[in-house]
C-alpha cells in the first residue's frame, strides 16, 4: 500500500525527560534501606528506543532474597496487627502521592519500557493510583467482602512481576496484599526495575514501615529463589505460562497459595452487523495498545466472512495512519517492543507465519535505526493449524481467521489451551450475550477492548492461569480464606 | 429367616457415563469390613477407566453446566429423596465400612442426606453470592459471573466413606461442574451403591463418575490429564498430593491441596464451590453513543 500524504504533518511534541532524575546506580530496597546485593552483582538497564544504558541496577541472589524475606516478616507482626483503618490511611497516602509524582513515574516507566509517554501517562498511571484506592478502601471493610468475619491474612507474600506494565503490575500486586495485611517481597523483571525502585522511594515518602515493602531487583533466578523461599506464604505470578507451570510445581506439597495470570490469545470476535468503524478502533486498541505486548491482547481477529474484505481494507486504513517512534514524543501511537529478546522472539514468529503460508501485511512506516522495533504487522489467510494462531506471540502481530455461524465463531475461539481475554462486536444484544456465555474466557469486552478497572475482577480459565486480581475477588488470594 | 434362603450377593461396579460397566481392566479387589470380614469384590479400576471417565465427564458438562440453576438444585434434592428411600441400606453398608453401630451410622447418613439438601439449595444462589456489578470507573456495564471449571477430579476422603464422600461431590456438581470421583480405596461400597442412586435420580449420565480401586494408581492419569480442569485431593495423603500437584500443573488444573476435616457434620462454607469455580467478567459500553455528543 502506498503512504498516505498526510495534509498536515505532525510536529515533534516530546516531552521533557528533566521531570526524572535517575540515578546512576540502585540497590536492592529491604527493610526501608537500599543496600548492594551480597555478593555485590549489578545489571543494567536500557531505554529499549535508544539502548542507552539508563542505570545499574543490584542483582539480587539467594542471600538478598532470604534478607528481604526476614525482613517481611518481621513486618508482617506489627503490620497485620495495624486496624484495618490505619492500613488504609497508609495505602491513601501513596496513591495520593503517586498521583502527585504520575508525570515523573510516566515518563520513567516510557524511558525504562519503551512504550508512548501517551500511554504511560493516559493509561498505566492513573490505573495505578486507581488501584491502591480502591485497596485503601478495602483496608478497614475486610469483614463485608463476603469471605467470612475476620478473615485473616496469610503472612510474606513473594511476588513476582513482568515488564509490560512494570507499575501498574506492581500495585495489582501490592494493593490488596497490603490492605489485607500481607508483607510484600516483590521482583520486579529484568528489563524493567526502575519504576519499582521509585515505588520504594514512595513508600518512604508515606513512612510506610520498614519491611513492609520490599523490593528485589534481578533475573529469573531472584525470581526462582523467592517462589522457592520456605518463609513465603503467598506467591503470586504474572508472566508467561511456561514460567508459571514451573511455579506451580515448585509450591506443590507446600501450604503456600498460589495465583498465576499467564499467557492469552485473545479472540475478537467481529459479526456482520457490528459497528465497523468502532469495531477497528477496537481491534487496533486489542492488539497495538502497548506493542501488542498484552497477555489479555485481542491477538486472533475472528471475522464473519461476508464483511472480511471490507473490515480489512478499514484496518489497514486506521494502520496506516499510526504513528511509530519515540515513545516520549506525544503524538507516537506504537513506541519499542521491551527488549532484544523479545524483538528476536516476535521476528520469529512472524516469519515463520510467513513461511507457513499467511500472508503478511504491514503499513509502509520507517524504523529508526537504535532500539529495538517491530512494525505492526497484520496476517491474513490464516488458519487455527498456523503457528501464529495458536502461539501467544506477545507483539504487534494480528492473525486474522474468519468463520461463518456464531457457532463457528465460538468454536474456533475457544480453540486454545488458553482462557483470557475475548471481545464481541455486534450491535445484537441477545447475540452478545449468548456468545459471552459460550466464551471460556475470565474477560470478555463487548463492543469494547482493553479496559481495565481495579473494581473489575481480572484472570484467566485454563492455561492462562488461576486467581482473579482486582476488584473484591482480588482479596480472596491475599486472606485465609 | 429360613436356613435354606441363600442372599443374594451384589456384584458392585462403577459407575461411568451413567452406564455400569466392569474394570476394562478384569481385576477386582477384596473388601472387608473394620474386623476382616468380606463384604464385596469391588472393581480395581485401571488407567483406562480413569481415562474413560474422563470421556465421560467432558461429554456431560456442556448439557449439565448449560442447565439452568434451577434444574440442577431439583435434581440435587431428587438425589436427597432417591437416598432418604434407600436409608437403611447405607446405614448398613456405613456401618459395616467404619466399624459403627447403627446408630451412628444412621447419624452419618442423615447427616449426608441433609447435606445433599444443603447442597441443593446453593444450585441458583452461589452466583448470587460469589458475582455482581463492578462500578468502574467509565461508562460501562460491567458484570462479574462465577462458572463451573469443567472436569473435576474428586478423590473421596479415604476414612467418611459416604459423609465425606458426598461433602466432596455435591459441590462441584451444584455449580455445574461435571465429575469423576476416586471413592474411598478401603471402603468403596457405599460410593459404588451411591452410584445407584444418582443413576435414578435424573441426573444426567456423566455428570458424576464413580470410581473403585487404588487411589494412588487411578488418580495418577487424572492429574495428568490434560483433559481435566481440576483435581480435589482430599483424599491423598501428603507425599501423593505432591505428587499429583505436581502433575497438575501442567495444564495448570486448580488444585484443592487436602483439607484437614475434623468434623464433617459441620455446615461446610462455600470454599468447596468456590475452589471450581471460575470468574467470568463481561464489559459493555453504556451511555454516551460517542463524540458527538449525542445520547440517550
Amino acid at each position: 500500500m502506498e503512504k498516505q500524504t498526510p495534509v498536515f504533518e505532525y510536529a515533534p511534541a516530546p516531552e521533557s525527560r528533566a521531570v526524572v532524575d535517575i540515578a546512576p546506580s540502585y540497590g536492592l530496597f529491604i527493610d526501608g534501606e537500599f543496600a548492594e546485593a551480597a555478593d555485590g552483582k549489578v545489571f543494567k538497564t536500557v531505554s529499549p528506543s535508544t539502548e542507552e544504558v539508563l542505570s545499574e541496577v543490584a542483582e539480587a541472589g539467594e542471600a538478598d532474597v532470604d534478607r528481604a524475606v526476614r525482613a517481611a516478616r518481621k513486618a508482617f507482626e506489627t503490620w497485620s496487627a495495624l486496624p484495618g483503618s490505619e492500613r488504609a490511611k497508609y495505602l491513601f497516602r501513596i496513591a495520593r502521592i503517586i498521583q502527585e509524582r504520575s508525570r515523573e513515574l510516566a515518563v520513567l516507566e516510557t524511558l525504562d519500557n519503551g512504550k508512548p509517554i501517551r500511554e504511560t501517562r493516559d493509561a498505566d498511571l492513573p490505573l495505578v493510583a486507581a488501584h491502591f484506592f480502591y485497596y485503601a478502601g478495602w483496608a478497614d471493610k475486610l469483614d463485608h467482602a463476603g469471605f467470612g468475619a475476620n478473615p485473616r491474612p496469610l503472612g510474606v507474600a513473594g511476588q513476582v512481576i513482568p515488564w509490560n506494565f512494570p507499575l501498574l503490575m506492581l500495585a495489582w500486586k501490592i494493593a490488596p496484599a497490603l490492605a489485607t495485611g500481607n508483607t510484600v517481597v516483590l521482583k520486579p523483571a529484568e528489563t524493567t526495575p526502575l519504576s519499582a525502585l521509585f515505588f520504594a522511594d514512595i513508600c518512604r515518602q508515606a513512612g510506610l514501615p520498614r519491611g513492609v515493602v520490599n523490593i528485589v531487583t534481578g533475573d529469573g533466578r531472584a525470581g526462582a529463589a523467592l517462589v522457592a523461599h520456605p518463609g513465603v506464604d503467598k506467591v503470586a505470578f504474572t508472566g508467561s505460562t511456561a514460567v508459571g507451570k514451573e511455579i506451580a510445581r515448585t509450591v506443590a506439597g507446600t501450604r503456600k497459595k498460589l495465583t498465576l495470570e499467564l499467557g492469552g490469545k485473545g479472540a475478537n470476535i467481529v459479526f456482520d452487523d457490528a459497528p465497523i468503524d468502532q469495531a477497528v478502533e477496537g481491534i487496533v486498541s486489542g492488539i497495538f495498545f502497548n506493542q501488542g505486548q498484552v497477555c489479555c491482547a485481542g491477538s486472533r481477529l475472528l471475522v464473519q466472512e461476508s464483511i472480511h474484505d471490507e473490515l480489512l481494507d478499514s484496518l489497514k486504513r486506521r494502520l496506516s495512519t499510526l504513528r511509530l517512534g519515540d515513545p516520549l514524543d506525544k503524538n507516537t501511537d506504537i513506541g519499542a517492543i521491551n527488549s532484544a529478546e523479545q524483538l528476536a522472539r516476535i521476528t520469529a514468529l512472524a516469519d515463520q507465519g510467513e513461511a507457513e503460508g499467511a500472508e503478511r501485511w504491514s503499513p509502509a512506516c520507517e524504523l529508526p535505526q537504535n532500539g529495538f522495533w517491530f512494525a505492526p504487522t497484520l496476517f491474513t489467510n490464516v488458519t487455527q493449524a498456523h503457528t501464529i494462531a495458536r502461539d501467544e506471540i506477545f507483539g504487534p502481530v494480528l492473525s486474522v481467521l474468519t468463520f461463518r455461524t456464531p457457532d463457528e465463531a465460538v468454536a474456533k475461539a475457544n480453540n486454545t489451551p488458553y482462557g483470557l481475554s475475548a471481545g464481541i462486536w455486534t450491535e445484537k444484544g441477545s447475540r452478545i450475550l449468548a456468545v459471552a456465555n459460550k466464551l471460556r474466557a475470565g474477560v470478555v469486552w463487548s463492543n469494547t477492548f482493553n479496559k481495565f478497572d481495579p473494581t473489575s475482577p481480572f484472570g484467566g480459565y485454563k492455561e492462562s492461569g488461576f486467581g482473579r486480581e482486582g476488584g473484591r475477588h482480588g482479596l480472596e488470594a491475599y486472606l485465609d480464606v | 429367616m429360613s436356613d435354606a434362603r441363600l442372599s443374594v450377593f451384589k456384584t458392585y461396579k462403577l459407575y461411568v457415563g451413567g452406564k455400569f460397566p466392569r474394570s476394562e481392566s478384569g481385576r477386582v479387589y477384596e473388601v472387608t469390613d473394620t474386623k476382616g470380614t468380606w463384604l464385596a469384590n469391588a472393581p480395581l479400576s485401571s488407567r483406562k477407566d480413569a481415562r474413560d471417565a474422563v470421556v465421560a465427564a467432558r461429554k456431560a458438562f456442556g448439557g449439565w453446566s448449560g442447565a439452568t440453576a434451577y434444574n440442577r438444585g431439583q435434581v440435587l434434592y431428587r438425589v436427597a429423596e432417591m437416598l432418604e428411600g434407600r436409608r437403611d441400606q447405607f446405614v448398613r453398608e456405613v456401618a459395616a465400612a467404619e466399624g459403627l453401630s447403627k446408630s451412628k451410622a444412621a447419624e452419618q447418613v442423615d447427616a449426608t442426606i441433609d447435606r445433599w439438601v444443603w447442597y441443593a439449595g446453593w444450585t441458583d444462589k452461589i452466583a448470587q453470592v460469589t458475582g455482581g456489578g463492578n462500578p468502574v470507573a467509565g461508562p460501562f456495564f460491567n458484570l462479574s459471573s462465577p462458572e463451573p471449571t469443567g472436569v473435576v477430579a474428586v478423590l473421596a476422603p479415604q476414612e467418611s466413606s459416604f459423609l465425606g464422600l458426598v461433602s466432596v461431590v455435591a459441590p462441584v456438581i451444584a455449580t455445574g461442574n461435571t465429575a469423576v470421583v476416586v471413592a474411598s480405596e478401603r471402603s468403596p461400597l457405599p460410593a459404588l451403591s451411591l452410584a445407584e442412586v444418582l443413576a435414578t435420580s435424573d441426573v444426567p449420565g456423566g455428570v458424576v463418575n464413580i470410581l473403585s480401586g487404588r487411589t494412588a494408581e487411578i488418580a495418577a492419569p487424572l492429574a495428568a490429564h490434560q483433559d481435566v480442569n481440576a483435581i480435589d485431593l482430599a483424599g491423598a495423603d501428603a507425599e501423593l498430593a505432591k505428587e499429583l500437584e505436581i502433575a497438575a500443573a501442567d495444564n495448570l488444573k486448580r488444585v484443592l491441596r487436602p483439607q484437614p476435616v475434623d468434623d464433617w457434620t459441620a455446615t461446610p462454607g462455600i470454599e468447596r464451590m468456590t475452589a471450581f469455580l471460575e470468574t467470568k467478567t463481561v464489559w459493555h459500553p453504556t451511555g454516551s453513543l460517542g463524540a458527538s455528543g449525542s445520547s440517550y
